[in-house]
């Protein structure tokens, strides 16, 4: 029988010099949930994300994701236990193909070494072969098929977040962590992502999401927390948050009268 | 004429057609130690020397070309294979151990001096990295100098004489053997077990670049923090190139000491440092076929040069103007800042690279 809850954070305090990014914040993520994370910027949705995902190391607190303590655990480990991310400000392999992108995210997956490589040894061909089936795949799944050969950073700003999410898929993670996915994307690609992470969901991925598209959020997410100045100030379904006072002090400033 | 253009169209098309460029090549690679030494003997040595330079080259294009890690004291790693292969096949110790047994011993030493060399820098990068890679050749020679004392270890800076050549049976690569009336000399044999040395190397470099490590490579060089996020062990991935690449070195090492029979400190200088990367860079980074290109050029324009500069002189002014080792500097950098102005990826660049040099191209 497994937990019902795949991401269990508590306490998690991070300072930089005198800046508190984050003020002792607790969650939980239930398995096959799409999570969002919202809050005003600079409130430390992006550090959370790089405390879950190995970058830093918490000052305080601890994480479980699926049975095991994560904190203080390098970047690839995580990837190993199933954390895949995507960055607020892309972070493609520029250089390097679509498909090699992917074929890239299949690394933590796969085994072959430089001896295997070097004598090229049936298991290593037939591993390679799998890699590239696998990449092809995604690059369907998210619907970039068209563009597996084109240099990533010819890619359109939504076709680069599309295949950062497969790139991501690709080291076959159990949580999903996205920054901003829908940053700089138009209204209909907006409601593609969206049809895309409910498939990933469907697929039996857990996502956790920053987002600023209101819209997007309240329409996915099955819960939301809201940060503030490294709290969380509120946490629930989307439209009990929305109504919430302190949200909205949050967002707008000051209270309302 | 039309029927000439219609008959290599036809050969092309031909299915052997792939084998029989294979085998012209090999058949050139094979009679080119011959149609050189009927010029002189020492351009069969001025090969070999090439051929080393390529193994060197595509050593450090791993840890460059691939690995994005700037090394500047590559050179270290062939001191160690050399040394490794002086010290257990020479007088000096009394040991005289054969070359098939020392050279995996000599490249295993060099892996190790590579992880040396690789761990302590694994944080650094670009400017930094290239500062301690350029302190790590001086430390090791300065070693190799000076580790006569209190243990005469490698003589200083007298250097080892009298290494034992290669031995395969009873050929002894260091006498000329007649076979089928062709004259086997000790270089040309030495030739020989280069070019096969040379094409694994190629085939390895080749290897490894189209598979899940040389992508992860590449991975690194683009963006380190993205890479390990998707769960590459950077650490690890970084260590293997520099001990892959140090691999190289070693073995090239281990052939230069039997080829020449006797080294010291001096033949692993760090401009001996600069000017395999310079055959890096010059002939493309990350594709191997250019740097064997760059390799090859860098080795050969000089010693051309040397050998016409004199003369040309001679019939133009009557006498010796400027010494050809001064003209041979002067094109040296000449032909870099040209490189560098129109051709930065290098003469023959991997496509990845040449993008990169384009980056900044609007589109």
């Amino acid at each position: 029988m497994q937990a019902a809850a795949l991401l269990e954070i508590r306490n998690i305090e991070k300072r930089f010099g005198g800046l508190t990014a984050l003020a002792g914040v607790s969650l939980v993520i239930n398995r096959k949930e799409i999570y969002g994370l919202i809050g005003p910027n600079g409130a430390g949705k992006t550090t959370l994300f790089n405390v879950l995902t190995g970058l830093y190391v918490p000052d305080r607190g601890q994480f479980e994701f699926d049975g095991a303590s994560l904190v203080g655990l390098k970047p690839y480990r995580v990837a190993e236990y199933g954390i895949a991310r995507t960055f607020q400000n892309i972070r493609l392999f520029g250089n390097m193909t679509a498909i090699e992108n992917v074929m890239v995210g299949r690394h933590v997956r796969t085994h072959a070494g430089a001896i295997s490589a070097i004598l090229r040894t049936r298991r290593a061909r037939e591993e390679e072969a799998a890699i590239r089936r696998r990449s092809r795949e995604l690059l369907g799944y998210v619907g970039i098929s068209e563009h597996a050969g084109a240099l990533s950073r010819n890619l359109s700003y939504g076709d680069q977040r599309r295949l950062e999410i497969a790139r991501a898929l690709a080291t076959e993670p159990k949580l999903l962590a996205l920054d901003e996915p829908a940053a700089g994307m138009n209204a209909t690609e907006t409601v593609e992502l969206r049809r895309l992470l409910e498939k990933i969901r469907a697929d039996g991925v857990t996502i956790l999401l920053i987002e600023h598209d209101v819209k997007l959020v309240m329409g996915l997410c099955d819960r939301v927390a809201v940060l503030d100045y490294g709290r969380k100030i509120a946490e629930g379904e989307p439209a009990m948050v929305q109504k919430d006072a302190e949200v909205i002090r949050a967002y707008l400033g000051g209270s309302l009268p | 004429m039309k029927t000439w253009i219609e008959l290599s169209e036809r050969v092309r098309a031909h299915r052997a057609a792939p084998w029989l460029g294979i085998a012209l090549i090999v058949v050139t690679l094979f009679m080119l130690p011959f149609a050189l030494a009927s010029v002189g003997t020492a351009w069969v040595r001025i090969t070999n020397l090439a051929i080393l330079f390529a193994l060197l080259s595509l050593g450090l294009n791993i840890v460059v070309g691939f690995a994005g890690l700037l090394d500047l004291g590559y050179i270290a790693f062939y001191a160690v294979g050399a040394y490794c292969y002086a010290l257990l096949a020479s007088p000096h110790f009394g040991l005289h151990l054969p070359f098939w047994v020392i050279l995996p011993i000599g490249a295993a030493v060099a892996c190790i001096f590579g992880v040396l060399l690789g761990a302590p820098t694994l944080k650094l990068r670009g400017d930094y990295l290239a500062i301690v890679t350029l302190g790590f050749g001086e430390i090791v020679r300065i070693f190799l100098n000076n580790l006569s004392q209190p243990i005469n270890i490698t003589n200083g800076p007298q250097g080892i004489t009298l290494i034992d050549p290669f031995r395969i049976g009873r050929v002894d690569f260091s006498r000329t053997d007649g076979i089928l009336g062709l004259a086997f000399s000790g270089p040309v044999k030495y030739y020989y077990l280069l070019l096969i040395v040379l094409v694994l190397a190629i085939v390895i470099n080749l290897r490894l670049q189209h598979s899940r490590i040389g992508r992860a490579w590449v991975a690194i060089r683009e963006d380190e923090v993205a890479a390990q996020a998707m769960g590459i062990n950077t650490r690890n991935v970084k260590l293997l190139a520099f001990a892959m690449g140090a691999g190289f070195g070693g073995v090239a090492g281990g052939i230069f000491a039997a080829t020449q029979g006797f080294i010291s400190p001096e033949s692993f200088v760090f401009v001996e440092s600069i000017m395999v990367l310079s055959m890096v860079v010059l002939g493309g980074m990350g594709n191997v076929w250019g740097v064997v290109l760059g390799a090859i050029l860098l080795s050969f324009v000089p010693e051309i040069l040397r050998y016409t500069v004199e003369p040309a002189q001679k019939a133009m002014f009557g006498r010796l103007l400027i010494e050809p080792e001064v003209i041979r500097m002067l094109l040296f950098g000449l032909a870099l800042v040209l490189m560098m102005l129109y051709r930065p990826a290098g003469l023959w660049p991997s496509k990845r690279r040449a993008r990169e040099f384009a980056e900044t191209d609007p589109g």
